[in-house]
């Protein structure tokens, strides 16, 4: 074994890992939010559509995304590998243990809250990603005047078509209207949260991803060595506010926005 | 006071152990937790049985020899202290106190509460030592140390290698330990020349003697006995991860 693989062998090494891996999950988190802000638009999907189809056919981001594919593999492998080790390293368990007295909740819980999460995962890209790549999607077809540019677009729903581009944009001049065609992702977002156990699914994921998040962010920069007690102060902010706060609540709001407004 | 004590029996090495339940009447609030349990084997020893093993050497919390878990908590329920060092007042009246060696894969049982914790000497062996020249001696404070530095690097000394951090750790991982041995070198100039190499070697000992790995849950530094702080352990990934990435001299 090479030394590099020496490196990654080891505890440490694995846990490195562990903690790049979580960090970029944790910047894809940032854009996956801001994009699908694009949900709350009272435009009956216009933006949002567009917003996935260049997500996912834009260069440069279909890239980063197999990168994110293997990031969740790798994350939770290399966590199965170290959880089957760290079982080993303690064969005769406690009759009696009180790690509530000497530990938070969320740090002896990782195993189980990224658990959930990856089932979340897999039930989301299913229903979203999959659907979106290989399902025969209806299409959104937008009308807007070119006058009043700013006036709700007449929407209409044109049946799946193999033949069709997945978005299109035109500019009739003659007609006096921009005719927006796009595969349409957000009729099967708004159909799937109207269900209430599949609205709970989210949050409770959502739940989870905070749990999550609250003690892997800080987490991962320990692990890298970064503690320089200017920047943990910082680092702790950002880890409870906006990754166990701000992010997961962000995303609850969806799933509830359309289960109730919609 | 009076008490229901249930303490893990194990004959051996590879005998396989049980909970026993023992009476500690007539304890006094002012006993350590030590002198209670010698209370209870001198009434064992005079019955004929076989009394309950475990270590203890200084009894003032200096020397690490004491371990125990007790009611779940390595050293017990209070903060700070080894368990010479805890007294039966920390506990009331009438109550049941289970106690158990440490658990882990590195420290195995000898018997009863006795475990065999030669795995750290293993991890000291490997890296946790600096070079001395031999000849005249140099002159003391000849080297200039920042007091912060020598205070951080005190600090870290100040781990008795007791195992607690290893007890206490859901993982059983040992790395506050090696990370305070690695720390309290690193810190100073005298221990730069095995710097890189010493990490590398005590961490590999360490995955050696089959310890689990960190997850940061900060158990080990609540219940270490000298309140060594997980900083430690930061400072030995950045070491261990300049040594095997950045650095190619070592």
């Amino acid at each position: 074994m090479s030394n590099f693989a020496k490196t990654f062998s080891s505890s440490l090494g694995k846990k490195l890992v562990m903690a790049l891996t979580g960090i970029f999950l944790c910047t894809f988190l940032i854009v996956h939010l801001v994009g699908n802000l694009q949900l709350f638009k009272d435009d009956a999907g216009q933006a949002f559509n567009a917003y996935a189809y260049f997500m996912t056919h834009f260069g440069p981001i279909k890239i980063v995304s197999y990168l994110l594919y293997a990031s969740i593999i790798i994350h939770a492998v290399y966590a199965l590998l170290l959880t089957a080790a760290n079982k080993k390293a303690r064969p005769v368990a406690y009759a009696v243990q009180k790690g509530g007295q000497n530990s938070p909740w969320s740090s002896r819980n990782m195993g189980i809250l990224g658990t959930i999460l990856l089932i979340f995962i897999v039930v989301h890209m299913g229903d979203f990603w999959w659907k979106y790549h290989n399902a025969e999607l209806p299409y959104a077809k937008y009308e807007i005047s070119l006058e009043n540019p700013n006036d709700l677009p007449k929407v209409s729903e044109l049946p799946y078509d193999a033949n069709r581009l997945v978005h299109s944009d035109i500019v009739d001049v003659q007609a006096g209207k921009q005719i927006v065609v796009s595969k349409d992702l957000y009729k099967i977002v708004n159909n799937a949260f109207q269900t209430w156990w599949y609205v709970l699914l989210y949050v409770v994921a959502m739940a989870a991803l905070s749990f999550h998040l609250i003690h892997g962010f800080k987490s991962a920069f320990q692990t890298i060595g970064w503690n320089n007690s200017n920047l943990v102060p910082i680092i702790r902010f950002l880890g409870v506010w906006v990754f166990g706060v701000l992010i997961p609540l962000a995303f609850a709001a969806m799933p509830l926005y359309f289960f109730f407004f919609k | 006071m009076n008490l229901t004590l249930k303490v893990w029996r194990q004959k051996n090495a590879k005998a396989k152990g049980e909970l026993v339940s023992y009476q500690a009447d007539h304890v006094s609030p002012d006993m350590s937790f030590l002198e209670m349990l010698d209370v209870v084997n001198e009434g064992l020893i005079k019955k004929g049985d076989d009394p309950i093993h475990f270590d203890h050497d200084c009894r003032e919390g200096i020397c690490g020899s004491c371990s125990l878990h007790i009611n779940g908590r390595p050293h017990g329920p209070k903060q700070g202290i080894t368990t010479c060092q805890l007294h039966m007042r920390s506990f009331n009246d009438k109550d049941t106190i289970v106690i158990e060696p440490w658990r882990a894969e590195g420290f195995p049982v000898i018997k009863d509460l006795s475990t065999d914790r030669s795995a750290f000497d293993r991890i000291q062996v490997a890296g946790g030592f600096i070079s001395v020249n031999t000849g005249g001696a140099p002159d003391a404070n000849v080297i200039p140390i920042p007091k912060v530095v020598a205070d951080e690097a005190f600090n870290s000394a100040t781990c008795i290698g007791c195992g607690a951090c290893v007890a206490a750790c859901k993982n059983a991982s040992a790395m506050l330990f090696v990370s305070a041995k690695v720390s309290q070198l690193a810190l100073l100039p005298q221990g730069q020349p095995e710097r890189y190499r010493r990490v590398q070697a005590m961490v590999a000992q360490m995955d050696a003697e089959g310890f689990g790995s960190c997850t940061n849950t900060g158990a080990c530094e609540a219940e270490c006995p000298k309140e060594i702080s997980i900083t430690n352990i930061a400072r030995m990934n950045r070491d261990y991860f300049t040594a095997k990435l950045l650095k190619s001299e070592e």
